[in-house]
């Protein structure tokens, strides 16, 4: 996805209604953000807390120190590790690190949702998808079991490449815009649990 | 919260200075961890620096373990401080870990290192400057200034690393380093060793992945489109009405070109190619095309105009051709230099003078500059131990060595310089060195030599540096070579050589010695306008009237920015010296690259039998011209740019004007009558076209280029917004419309056509021609965008005038250029010779090789004298590569040999 699809993709979610235009720069068409009032921002994750703080959802930055920084290091991760790479071994690397880090998390910096769950989404968004293209989705479960649980839905019982499929799809139109819509801070395990069953239907 | 560093990890620096900074510094628990060790349990790969956080959680990135540490300490996230990481991740670390892989494992120094960072470098510098800020994100330091100092301070320490020129990044470093938090951090991390003690370090990391097949970017940078006043608008357009009324007279060619008082005098010089290489596309870009690209330009300005190159003839490289092909030097030279004069003249090289340097005028300039020297006291004379061939019974010049590089243990250095580390090699310290010409091992032997004292001449010379440099366009890598000469000391330099090529000594006790090639063949300049016109002097005796542009690649800069400067100095005759000193980066092969020792790539004088037009060499190559990083050529590349930039952009856009003319006005220009529109492209045409002159003026001929190429997109899409061909068959109002935007769009192919000469000088005759422009328009470009085809103007016949260049076509000629050209099997000079042989004479040498293998085998069978098998073992040797070269096959190389 290019990163100006992805902005707007996630100036939808955040309810911005107005529309930034967004040109790129250089080779690795880097975006850039003409603002009103100041001078113009470079890079998808400034771009995107700036983002987050004109929709008033600063607390998708995270709420302490702690958070702040775990956030912020995520979102370098997402730019760094995920956009940087594109052979499998480093692909590979990618998602079993991440397997391993979310194994007893909701969310990257915990319970909280947050601004790098987004962008690491929209970043992994690819890799699953290639994968599953490529029918290499039976690797798929037990190296990035927690992942799927994390960016899609944890949908008890899913093992086939339909399900999975499925869940994708549903994600992929859906999901990242609803969840915007309704989860507020700390939300319960259960509740996601129970929002997927019921997109899953 | 406990903090994992290791032995020599630059992250440590930014993370102590902003521990210190944000003063949580007593609340850590410092663990030290080796390089291997895996701290973060769920990464794959070691990491550190790693802050284990109270709860549990780890921070593994370096920038993000500092912003803790700020917030702890109460300061807020902005947007300006996120950018700033941001691109430290993203842009500044690529860049930095592989100047310091470089660097610290690889050895490397100097322009290698710093050219991977000169991009960061800048754009830090300019945005402190242009934001007139002492730090990154507002008037105090804050985390961006800490991380990315961190960050820079293992490179930045050394002085060499930090360039004058970029002054606001040198001083934001300066002040940032002389703080307390980020001086103990230094010192903690890198005690006092420097860059160096990062090694335990980086020595056990993978190569940088920005390292690996380091793509050489051939892509422009991104246009955006400027938004216009009113008033520019008013101004181009009120320059347009005044169309050929405000062409000033041309100037009648001069013969000679000499300067005048008062104007603008430019005088144009390419490194002078070593007669005896056929010089390969590398050499060409380098040197005389940019040259020519520059001096065309300068005559389009009216500015007083000479361009002069020639043939570097001198020298033991043609002794040893001469020995080889059986004639004299200089019937080497004479045959040589047609060969070079001719590939110039296929691509259309517009010489003022095309010169050689084995002239009586040389000899006379360099003696006298010689005499002036020794009056004065620059010249020493010291004895030098020098490598001596017994076998050839002569000296051997340094690039007929060798051997094992005393640096690095490359196997095959040469005797000036190692290919691989790039260091400046003293023949005589070569571990095990051997002739190149029969393979033997020479001996040390002492010979009496004159020295040029550039300690001496040191102050002279940085005197007249300060004064040229500022304000000068000086390429940046011309200007680093010569500061990290000067920092590393000036050695008195050997002017003087034991050969009988050359120009003579004019010194009692050096009769039979002559001058290095590189102390008189920057002179070569001098004489060939001697050899031009006995007025010379008024060129090159004559620093303030005249601007001297010198063009070279980047090894040759010391020759160009200091030696010859010094002598010039010395000889204190009021010399015009070198104002600006324009070299390249290197041309890469494909994937592999040119060399002249190993002749590996398309040679100047293949070119021409390709099939492909000069013009579309010259675009291509200009398009690729490796300024600022080196660039690569590649054939599928060529073929992309042929077919996307001058098929469909530039030759469509000017073949539609030109038809619809024709089509459609019966070939007469039609009246235009400009709307807000047609007024606002005008500008927009203009701003390019002065862009285009700015960039020019300092020589940026690269980017220059794509300015032409711009236009000519704003004029294709001109036509496909107002679509003259539909408007024709239109209303009287529609007719008149289309006869505007076909008026404007002519107008424009003519502008470009005269932009292009400088660079295509043969397609922008032939538009020009195809036009009818008038005579004095093609001579002359202004900074202004004219109506040079007011409406009546009647054109000639048009035709398209590039041809595609299919994938078949151009995958043979990657084949034919890549046969037996690997990277593996170095082919000496192969490429002169290749096709002139028969099949007899290849018979016959095949009989020869046969027979002396047999001498060879039978002298080693009687456990013969070990000279005598060496003496038949050099004559098969030499018979064999005779074979090679004319069967056009590369050679068996040595490396082969030594393995037996």
């Amino acid at each position: 996805m290019a990163a100006a699809a992805e902005l707007t993709l996630l100036e939808k979610c955040l309810g911005l209604s107005k529309g930034n235009k967004y040109s790129a720069q250089g080779e690795r068409q880097i975006p850039v953000l003409q603002t009103n009032n100041g001078p113009s921002l470079t890079g998808l994750t400034t771009i995107a807390a700036h983002l987050v703080q004109q929709a008033n959802k600063e607390y998708l930055l995270g709420s302490t120190a702690e958070e702040k920084a775990v956030v912020q290091q995520w979102l370098e991760y997402r730019v760094t590790q995920v956009d940087g790479h594109s052979n499998k071994d480093d692909i590979r690397t990618v998602l079993k690190d991440l397997n391993s880090y979310l194994e007893d998390k909701v969310y990257l910096t915990g319970y909280n949702f947050t601004l790098a769950d987004i962008l690491l989404y929209y970043g992994l968004h690819r890799f699953i998808i290639m994968k599953l293209r490529h029918r290499l989705v039976k690797e798929l479960p037990p190296v990035t079991a927690s992942i799927q649980g994390w960016g899609f839905s944890r949908v008890p019982g899913s093992n086939s490449v339909c399900e999975h499929r499925c869940a994708w799809q549903v994600l992929l139109n859906q999901r990242v815009k609803f969840v915007f819509a309704n989860l507020r801070r700390s939300c319960p395990r259960h509740w996601i649990k129970q929002k997927c069953t019921e997109l899953r239907e | 919260m406990r903090l994992f560093v290791s032995e020599g990890a630059p992250g440590s620096l930014p993370v102590l200075a902003a521990a210190g900074r944000a003063q949580c510094r007593a609340e850590l628990l410092i663990s030290t961890v080796g390089p291997e060790e895996c701290v973060v349990p769920f990464l794959t790969r070691p990491k550190v620096p790693v802050l284990q956080l109270d709860s549990g959680n780890y921070l593994f990135s370096t920038s993000a373990i500092c912003r803790y540490f700020f917030l702890l300490s109460g300061w807020e996230q902005d947007d300006l401080t996120n950018q700033w990481l941001e691109w430290e991740a993203t842009e500044l670390q690529p860049a930095l870990s592989a100047a310091l892989y470089y660097l610290v494992v690889q050895g490397k120094k100097g322009e290698d290192v710093f050219s991977l960072v000169r991009r960061a470098l800048t754009h830090i510098d300019h945005s402190l400057s242009r934001r007139s800020c002492p730090f990154l994100a507002g008037e105090t330091e804050s985390l961006a200034d800490i991380v990315l100092w961190g960050a820079l301070y293992p490179l930045l320490q050394d002085p060499a690393y930090l360039p004058e020129e970029l002054g606001a990044l040198h001083s934001w470093f300066q002040t940032l380093s002389s703080q307390e938090p980020c001086q103990r951090a230094a010192e903690t991390v890198l005690k006092q060793q420097g860059v160096l003690a990062l090694r335990p370090y980086l020595q056990k990391q993978p190569q940088p992945s920005s390292l690996e097949g380091r793509a050489v970017s051939n892509e422009p940078e991104e246009e955006e489109l400027a938004t216009l006043s009113e008033e520019e608008i008013a101004m181009a357009v009120a320059a347009w009405e005044k169309g050929l009324e405000s062409l000033p007279p041309v100037q009648p060619q001069q013969n000679p070109v000499l300067p005048v008082a008062g104007e603008r005098n430019v005088l144009i010089t390419s490194a002078l190619p070593y007669v005896n290489n056929v010089p390969h596309l590398g050499n060409i870009i380098g040197c005389v095309l940019s040259a020519d690209v520059f001096a065309r330009y300068s005559r389009l300005r009216q500015w007083n105009t000479l361009y002069l190159c020639g043939t570097d003839e001198y020298g033991t490289a043609t002794e040893t051709k001469a020995m080889e092909e059986g004639l004299t030097p200089q019937e080497i030279c004479d045959k040589y230099h047609v060969i070079h004069a001719d590939i110039y003249r296929w691509f259309n090289i517009s010489f003022d003078i095309f010169g050689r340097t084995t002239t009586p005028q040389q000899t006379k300039i360099t003696q006298d500059i010689f005499q002036r020297l020794v009056a004065r006291g620059f010249v020493l004379q010291d004895t030098v131990e020098q490598l001596r061939c017994e076998h050839c019974a002569r000296f051997l010049a340094d690039r007929f060595v060798e051997g094992v590089c005393p640096f690095c243990g490359y196997e095959e250095a040469r005797g000036d310089q190692c290919d691989k580390c790039g260091k400046l090699i003293n023949a005589i310290e070569l571990k095990k060195p051997q002739c190149k010409v029969c393979r033997s091992c020479p001996v040390v032997k002492s010979s009496q030599h004159l020295f040029l004292d550039l300690p001496k001449l040191g102050k002279p010379l940085e005197e007249w540096l300060e004064k040229t440099l500022p304000g000068s366009d000086w390429t940046p890598n011309a200007r680093f070579i010569i500061r990290s000469w000067i920092r590393d000391g000036l050695k008195p330099r050997c002017i003087t050589r034991d050969l009988k090529w050359g120009t003579p000594v004019p010194l009692v006790g050096f009769e039979n010695k002559v001058f290095y090639v590189w102390f008189d063949a920057t002179i070569g300049y001098l004489s060939i306008t001697a050899n031009y016109t006995d007025q010379w002097e008024k060129w090159w005796k004559n620093p303030e009237q005249v601007s001297l542009y010198q063009f070279m690649a980047k090894d040759n800069v010391p020759f160009h920015g200091l030696v010859f400067p010094c002598s010039a100095l010395g000889a204190e005759d009021n010399y015009t010296l070198v104002s600006h000193l324009i070299a390249t980066e290197y041309l890469n092969y494909e994937d592999g690259k040119f060399s002249k020792s190993r002749g590996v790539g398309v040679f100047g004088d293949m070119a021409q039998d390709t099939g492909i037009p000069a013009d579309i060499w010259r675009f291509y190559l200009l398009y690729i011209r490796p300024e600022g990083q080196d660039s690569a050529f590649s054939w599928t590349d060529m073929l992309l740019k042929n077919n996307s930039e001058l098929l469909n952009n530039l030759g469509n856009f000017i073949n539609r004007a030109g038809m619809f003319v024709s089509k459609f006005f019966g070939g007469f220009v039609p009246e235009m009558v400009l709307t807000s529109d047609d007024r606002r492209l005008l500008a927009h045409v203009t701003l390019e076209l002065q862009h285009y002159h700015q960039l020019l003026e300092k020589v940026r001929i690269r980017d220059a280029l794509r300015s032409i190429l711009t236009i000519s997109r704003h004029g294709n899409q001109y036509i496909q917004v107002n679509e003259p061909w539909k408007r024709i068959k239109g209303s009287e109002a529609d007719r008149q419309r289309a006869g505007t935007v076909t008026g404007l769009a002519v107008n424009i192919a003519a502008l470009l056509s005269i932009m292009l000469q400088p660079y295509m000088p043969t397609v922008s005759a032939t538009i020009q021609a195809q036009l009818q422009l008038p005579p004095p328009a093609c001579s002359i470009l202004l900074t202004n965008f004219l109506c040079t085809l007011p409406a009546g103007h009647q054109i000639g016949t048009v035709s398209p005038l590039f041809q595609k260049l299919e994938n078949d076509q151009i995958e043979s000629l990657r084949q034919r250029f890549s046969g037996g050209q690997a990277k593996a099997s170095p082919k000496p000079a192969a490429v002169e010779t290749m096709t002139t042989a028969g099949p007899q004479q290849i018979q016959v040498l095949m009989d020869e090789v046969t027979k002396q293998g047999n001498i060879v085998r039978e002298l080693k069978a009687q456990k013969a004298d070990k000279n005598q098998v060496a003496a038949e073992v050099a004559k098969l040797l030499d018979l064999k590569k005779q074979l090679a070269l004319a069967e056009g096959k590369p050679l068996e190389t040595p490396k082969g040999k030594k393995k037996k």
